[in-house]
Formats: structure tokens, sequence, C-alpha cells
């Protein structure tokens, strides 16, 4: 195993001025589960940053480590059999990681809320939408039973629930896959955080439901200037909303790069194969291209870079070094500012 | 033979996509090994082997179905041979392993340990033939009733439900009252009667649940069979809780053939039972627990042996508890 | 929701026909003559077996004889016992001391049962889990009868803290040792299935949200995972109350309890019929009014089945 410095070569989180705090600051972070078929690295060695107001789209295949570092983000990891051997989480620069669980607490729905990919599960199916929101006021303001009915119907409005006010009583199994997800956002949302995290809000929505959800989402997050992470698969999804764009594999993060840098000139063969596998209207015919092979097992991450087994242009250091995140520059060195790659071969990518 | 070959070959060809070419060709096989995913019993039979549930129940059963086969390899003492003279009530000497005192003697003079090695047949049999026939039966009638639906689960249903409504234990104690000579056989149909309605309430919605995946529409679709859909596609996936719930109830059915014993409605003599004779240890518990605690304790002994490994074989089978 | 329970209520007038129907076939058909138990191994005249018969009905085919008796049933008239004793009258003397009896068997039931699970389930894994795991499987190992005899003998024998024999069976405090022998199998059972629906409910996704939200664990706990684990329990606990009748024929007999499952176990073993018939009748209504209870309680607890 080669070892790398992981904090070497980390692009300058965007708008994060000297002595100015990043919102969210998630530095080597390292998350792994202890199983019966051995240990799975399912994150190994991330940095972001993420500052009020701005969107972060975390984009990677399942098992890419992107919902776990979400969950380690939130504190709701189940430890065991999850463990994290390294890494700082801060939160306005403070480690959320060394705090007392209460405090963690406190922060968590309050400050950080997070809103999960399938609202039906993710909603207690055996009490009211209208419980679940108020509760919310009830536990962290200490607001009467009304007060929290009258703040959840006042929720239920803003995400644009129609009759919010008779269907406060609702069970979750009684309201629409679009509606139900509205009701994740506005829990979300309730009071008003700094940060939310989105793990693939839209997936479990039809496509017609989907582009709504995310424009609500969208459309909440300008008005209160929240920091946004935006997790999905789907690249569609990503490119109207998020700022930037950090890709993950296998743990890791291959690239980042501001949104429409990374669509024009992806800088890494993993983006670059993502990219080329979305279908187009102006290929109709072709064949659609696709990454060969399977996500590695996190049990048995290949040596070097986890890519190489599956890189068109893997050569043999690419099975022996692990590549660190390369700052990306144009070809006359001129700067490219919050762009990574994490490809020994980035410069044959981006401009080859 | 062509698809075979075919098969296989597309299959290294995504094996060699994914394993890292070359060099660590030693490491390479164990990984495609490894690799593959596990079937719903392999999986379990991994778990099992790691229970030491499994094995603790596992030698205890092969122990006393062995001592019901062969009660002559562990006593040559007849248990119905009693001694008054010598042994009214002889206190246990546990230092004499396998002698006809180790456990005491009983209120008739009779060694204890003997009669607790006769007495494991009768509990076996009856267990093991009570659950034979109510598996076969509330098993059979649960799958018809869960795999057709319509009018011929509506009957079965009710007929469960009616079944149901009696309680198991006081519907036996009816019917075996009728019987004034009760031999097991007696016995294991009156458990089977009253019994069988657990088993194909399982079935039923276990098959209910088989029925409606993906892989049985895909199987109709394709014109199998209803033989076939049942027995290769519905029947395998919705055994595992009924074998569950059959090894646990055995347990159930060897504890209830002795409560029926000691209530004077189960087996009654000549035949050797734990339940007679902890009914008999009761009269003179005060002063000599030792007539109660050893056919009670090997009673308890076997049960426990059961529902162990049903524990067990759930716990292994049913991956949302791991 | 009134609509749902009187559904329920309607689905059970055929359980119920049927299952007396079945006690009564299994009273009437089998082999083993009433009017001879009378008489014990004396031989009696056959005139007047003939006469007895005739005059409680036994002549007669036995679906007619069934028709009857439900017919003088909706009178309120369960017969006599061939004692000329109303049986009526032998069932307000037993029941209310079942009642009590069972009813604080089912508290203990709940209460420690739930209790056990919960912590279990928690601790799925650790040390405390396997050790109520074995405590459990223990428990369920072991038959009523001897747990009864071994709780009398230490309880009552050795240490002397409570009579052997129930002597006033309106004292809670004498019917708690019996209470509590009939309750521990199905004890061990309500441990057991909170410990699974506990341990399986800690992974659902509604949980993961009620921690993303911030709630306190206190909260996240006794609100939203014990409102879902409770709803299995709550059947179980159902459905179990016909065991608890079998449980009391063996619990009542050990303690000499005169109660609904001694006035049983007695009219079985002399084939008294009418005695059998009546109680058995009595608890199969009690025991689907139970269920009727828990069916609508069940959907109180659950929406999803409620608006189903």
């Amino acid at each position: 195993m080669t070892t790398i410095d992981k904090t070497r070569n980390v692009p300058e989180p965007r708008g994060a001025a000297e002595g100015d705090v990043p919102l969210l600051e998630v530095r080597d972070l390292h998350v792994e589960f202890h199983t019966r078929d051995g240990v799975a690295k399912a994150v190994n060695g991330v940095n972001y940053t993420v500052n009020s107001g701005e969107t972060l789209a975390v984009l990677g295949e399942s098992g890419s480590g992107k919902s776990v570092t979400a969950q380690a983000i939130m504190g709701i990891l189940d430890m065991p059999p999850g463990r994290i051997p390294q890494g700082q989480i801060l939160y306005r620069g403070e480690d959320m990681l060394t705090m007392s669980g209460d405090a963690r607490r406190k922060i968590r729905g309050r400050k950080i809320a997070m809103i999960f990919q399938d609202a039906l599960s993710a909603l207690n199916p055996v009490l009211s939408v209208g419980y679940q929101l108020g509760e919310m006021f009830r536990v962290h303001q200490g607001l009467s039973k009304k007060d929290a009915k009258a703040k959840a119907i006042e929720l239920m409005d803003r995400v644009k629930i129609p009759a919010a006010k008779e269907r406060v009583g609702d069970y979750p199994h009684q309201f629409s896959g679009g509606m139900r997800q509205r009701i994740m956002i506005a829990m979300a949302l309730a009071l008003e955080p700094d940060l939310i995290i989105a793990d693939e809000p839209t997936t479990a929505l039809d496509v017609t439901v989907q582009a709504q959800v995310m424009d609500l989402l969208a459309e909440l997050q300008r008005e209160y200037n929240m920091g946004l992470i935006l997790i999905t698969h789907d690249l569609g999804v990503v490119a109207d909303v998020a700022d930037k764009i950090a890709v993950m594999y296998a743990g890791r993060i291959v690239e980042t790069a501001p949104v429409h840098e990374l669509y024009k000139r992806p800088a890494h063969p993993y983006t670059k194969g993502l990219l080329e596998s979305i279908p187009r209207l102006d290929q109709k015919g072709q064949d659609l291209y696709a990454i060969k092979g399977l996500p590695p097992n996190l049990t048995r991450i290949p040596s070097g870079c986890a890519f190489n087994p599956r890189c068109p242009q893997a050569q043999d250091i690419c099975r022996t070094d692990v590549p660190p995140l390369h700052p990306v520059t144009e070809r006359d060195g001129g700067e490219l500012p919050g762009r990574g790659s994490a490809c020994h071969f980035w410069k044959e990518t981006i401009h080859g | 033979m062509p698809d075979v070959t075919k098969a296989q070959t597309t299959d290294a060809a995504t094996v060699d996509a994914v394993a890292p070419p070359a060099v660590d060709a030693p490491g390479k096989a164990s990984t495609q090994k490894s690799d593959k995913p596990r079937s719903l019993w392999g999986d379990a039979w991994y778990d099992l082997r790691h229970r030491p549930m499994f094995w603790i129940s596992s030698v205890l059963l092969v122990l006393l179905l062995v001592i019901a086969a062969f009660p002559g390899w562990f006593t040559s003492v007849d248990p119905r041979d009693g001694d008054l003279v010598h042994h009214y009530l002889g206190k246990p000497e546990l230092g004499h392993l396998f002698q006809p005192d180790w456990f005491g003697y009983d209120q008739q003079g009779r060694s204890i340990y003997s009669r607790v090695i006769h007495g494991t047949r009768a509990s076996i049999l009856v267990g093991v033939c009570v659950t034979a026939a109510v598996t076969l039966l509330g098993g059979l009638l649960g799958m018809l009733a869960g795999y057709f639906g319509g009018w011929v689960d509506s009957v079965i249903s009710r007929i469960v439900d009616i079944f149901f409504g009696l309680p198991f234990l006081l519907g036996t104690m009816v019917v075996l009252n009728a019987f004034t000579e009760r031999k097991v056989y007696v016995v294991i149909l009156a458990l089977a009667f009253l019994g069988w309605t657990s088993i194909a309430r399982v079935m039923r919605s276990s098959v209910i649940t088989a029925k409606q995946a993906d892989y049985v529409t895909a199987a109709r679709a394709l014109g199998a069979g209803t033989t076939r859909i049942l027995f290769r596609h519905v029947m395998p996936n919705a055994v595992a809780p009924t074998i569950v719930v059959a090894t646990i109830a055995l347990g159930g059915y060897i504890s209830a053939e002795a409560t029926l014993s000691f209530l004077g409605l189960g087996l009654s003599d000549p035949t050797i039972s734990w339940g007679i004779d902890i009914s008999e240890g009761s009269k003179v518990i005060r002063d000599n627990p030792h007539t109660l605690l050893f056919p009670a304790g090997m009673l308890s002994l076997t049960v426990f042996a059961f529902i162990m490994l049903g524990d067990a074989v759930r716990d292994a089978l049913d991956p949302k508890l791991r | 929701m009134g609509r749902y329970a009187a559904r329920r209520l309607l689905q059970m007038i055929p359980i119920f026909i049927g299952t007396t129907l079945l006690i009564f076939l299994m009273v009437h058909i089998l082999p083993g003559d009433p009017v001879r138990a009378i008489y014990g191994d004396k031989a009696p005249d056959p005139a007047q077996i003939a006469q007895i018969k005739r005059e409680y009905g036994f002549d007669k085919p036995v679906l007619e004889q069934y028709f009857h008796y439900m017919l003088n049933l909706l009178k309120g008239d369960f017969g006599n016992n061939l004692a000329g004793r109303p049986v009526v009258d032998l069932m307000a003397d037993a029941f209310p001391v079942t009642l009590r009896l069972t009813l604080l068997a089912i508290t203990i039931e709940i209460i420690i049962g739930v209790g056990l699970g919960a912590w279990a389930g928690l601790r799925a894994g650790k040390a405390a889990d396997t050790g109520v795991l074995v405590f459990t499987l223990t428990v369920i190992s072991i038959p009523v009868f001897v747990l009864g005899f071994i709780a009398r003998f230490i309880f009552a024998d050795e240490l002397g803290w409570l009579p052997p024999n129930v002597q006033d069976s309106t004292s809670y405090s004498q019917l708690f040792l019996p209470a509590f022998v009939l309750a521990m199998l199905s004890m061990a059972y309500v441990a057991r299935l909170t410990r699974t629906t506990f341990a399986e409910n800690l992974r659902a996704d509604y949980m993961r949200t009620a921690l993303a939200k911030g709630l306190p664990r206190r909260r996240v706990i006794g609100v939203h995972l014990l409102r879902n684990s409770l709803i299995p329990v709550v059947t179980f606990v159902g459905t179990d109350v016909g065991g608890f009748i079998g449980g009391a024929v063996i619990t009542e007999g050990i303690f000499n309890i005169q109660g609904v499952g001694n006035l049983l176990y007695r009219a079985i073993q002399t084939s008294e019929g009418s005695t059998v018939t009546g109680v058995v009748t009595v608890l199969v209504l009690v025991i689907l009014l139970i269920n009727l209870l828990i069916d609508l309680l069940y959907a109180v607890l659950d929406p999803r089945i409620r608006y189903a």
C-alpha cells in the first residue's frame, strides 16, 4: 500500500477567505464498517467544504461513500458496525466528532438537517405528519402541542401542500410520493437550519415530480440562504442547481470542479466515463457508452488508484500509487479555481 | 450444452474485467471465489456454523436421538423393575455415573435413571411424528390456500379459524379423554388433529409472499405450469419459515405430551413417559425433590434443544436480524 | 372505524358457530359414554341408561342436539350437569376467579416481557441480549406444570413466603405466585417478540429520521420506536389468551384454585359433556371478543390498517 499525504494539494474552497470560517468543512474523513467479510472501507479521506447559500453536489455510484459521508456529518451512522478512525467534521470551525452527544444533538435538526431518499420509509408510519412536523418545534423550541400543530400547518403551506389544514392529521401513507417528499423537506426546513443535506431527494419520484421538488428545494435554499449538500447519482439533477461538484469513487473524491466546467472538461477518466454514458439525442442510434466492470468491493479496494481495473487509460503507476487530488490547471499553467483531479494522468484527460 | 459454454465464457470475461489483471495471480482465485454472492441457504449455513447455539443444540439432539433409539446402550436396568424393600425413594448418588442409583429411586423403588433413559423414546416419537403430520397436513392446506386464493382460501382459512378458536390444550384434553387406553399413536393423532393450524397459517402467508415475487410472475409469463411454479418456485422459498416454526413447535409438542400425561390424559402405563413420572414425583416433592427434578430436567433439556435449534435456524435465515 | 368494527363482528359469527360445533361434536361423537361414567365400574341397568339418555336428549341426532343446545343458550340456559346443578351457576363461581388470575398474569406478562425485551433489543448482540435470550429459552423449555411445582416447592414449601394452596381467591397477593407461573411462558414469548421488533425497528429509516431531527434518545425510543414495536406485541397478547386458558388448567390444579381451569379439568375427567361444552362455549366467546378488541386496538395503533 502506498500512503500519500492526504492534506496536500487540497484545492482552496471557493469563497473561504482569510479568517472566514466555512459553514461546514469535512477534513480527511475516514469511515469503515466491520462486517463478517472483513473491514469495508466506505470513506477513505474525504475533504470538502460548504458555505452559506452554496450548493455542493456529491456525485457517485452506490457504494461510493457519498451517503456514508452524509450520515457521518449528521452523526446518524450505525456505530458499530461503523467506525470513524480519523478525520474531522467542522461545523463553523468546531469539530462535531469530539463534541458531547448532547451538543451534537442540538445541532442536528436545528442547524444541520437532512432530507432522505425514500420519504415513505423515512417518515414514521404510525404518527400523523402533523405530529412529526410539530415534534421539531416541541422538542427544540418547547412549543405547546397546539402551537406546534399551527406551525406544522404553516410549514405544509410553505412547501405547497394543498389543503394543509385538513391534511395535517393524515398519515404518511395517505400522501402521494411527491407530497411525502415535500413533507420531508418541510421537516428539514422547520427550524431554518444553516445547512441541509439532501440524500437523493428525488430518486424515488416520477420524473415530472422530480423537477417540481428540486425547484422547490432550490427556491427555499435561496430564500433562507442555506448551504446545501446534494447527494445524487443523477448527473441531470445536478446541472441546474449545484454550484460545485465533488465526484466520489470508492470512498474518495476523484474530482472536484465548478459545475459547468466539469461538464465541459472532465479531468478524471471516471467523470469522463460518467458523462459519456448519459444518453444524448444527438447520438441517437449509436451504442451507448458504459464504463466496463463493476464498482470495487469495499473490503478489497484495488491497490493504487481504485478505478484502475476499469480505467481505459490505466498504466503501471495506477496499480501501485494512489493518486493525490492534483490541482487542475490550464495547459499553460493558468489557474482553474476549485478544480482538482485524483488522476496521475489528469493533464492527458482534460487537455489530451 | 452450447448454452452452458457460452455462459461460462461470458462469465470469465466479466470476471477478467473486474479482477486486477495478472501480477497477483494467487490472490485472484480467492477473490473470485468469495465474491460470488451466497444463496439464502448457503448464507444461512455459513451463519449457522458460527453459532455456538446451533452446535450445542445439534449435539444434544443427536445424543437424545441415540438414547431414544438405543436405550439399552445407556442402562441395563429394567425401568419397570421396582424394589420397594431396598430402594423405596432412594436418594441419588451423583458420583455413580450411569449406575442405576445415579438419579435415585422413585416411590416404587424403580431406578429413575433408567426411567429417564427409557422415557426418551416416547417423547421424541410424539414430538417428531406430530411435527411430521402437522407439517404435511398444515403445510399442504396452507399452500393450497395461499396459492389458489379465492374460495379455496376462504374455506381453508375459515376451518383454520374455527380450530384456532379452540384452545389447543383444552381440545386435546377433550379428545384424549375419550380413550381409556392411550397408546403413543393416540396421543400423536390427538395433538396433530388440533395442532396443524399454526403451520397452515405460516405456510399460507409465506406462499402468498412468494407468489407475488417477480420471479414467479416471470415464470408464469414464460408459460410454466401450476405444478411447476408451485414446486420449483414457490415452495422452496416458502418452506424456510415453515421449517423454523415446525422445529420450535416440535419442542412444544413434547412439552404438551408431558403436560397431558401429567394431567392423566396423555400416555398411560405401561408406556414410560417423563410426564407420568413428573406427576408421580410431584406427590412427594417436599422431601424427595429428585423424583421430580430428574425427569423434569430431561424433559426441559429436550424441549430446550429443539427450540434452540429452531431459533438458530431462524436467525440464520432471517438476514434482517443480522 | 365503526364499519371496520362491524365487519369484524360479523366475521366472528361463523367462527363462533364453527368452533362451538367442533367442541360439541368432539364431546358427543368420540367414544366414552358420559352416562356410563356416572356408574364408574358398576354395571348399570340398560333400561336406566336409556332413560337417562332420553332425559338429556342424548338419543337424538348430534346436529339436532347442537341446535337445541344453542337455542337454549340464547335464553341463557346452559343446561345442568349430571349432578343436577345448573352449569351457569358453576361458571358464575369459577369465572371471576380465573378472570382475576388471568388479568394479573397478563399484567405481569406485559410489564416484565416488554421491559425485558426492550432492554435486550436495545442491546442486540451484547451480553445482556444473550442473557435474556438464554433466560427466555429456558423458561419456554420448562413446561408450566414443572415450573409450577418448582415455584411452589421453593416459595411455599421451602421459604414459606406464601401458602402452597390459594385459600382466598379474591386476594391478589395469594394469587400472585400462580399468576406469575401462568404468565412465565407468555412472558418469555413477549420478551422475545419485543426484542426482535425493537432490534428490527431500530434500523428502520424512520428511526434514522428521528435521530436526524435531533430528538433526545428518550423520545426516539419512547415515541418512535415503542409505538411501532408494540403493534405485534399487542397482537400476540391477544391471540395468546387461549394459551392462558390451557395454562390455567395446570396452574389452578397445582395451587388448588377453584377456577374455570379446575372446573373444566374435573368435567373432562368425569366426561360431563354439558359442563365441558358450556365452559368451552363461553371461553370461545371470550377469546373471540378479545380478538376483536385486539383488532380494534391494532387499528388504533397502526393507521395503515384503519384506512386500508
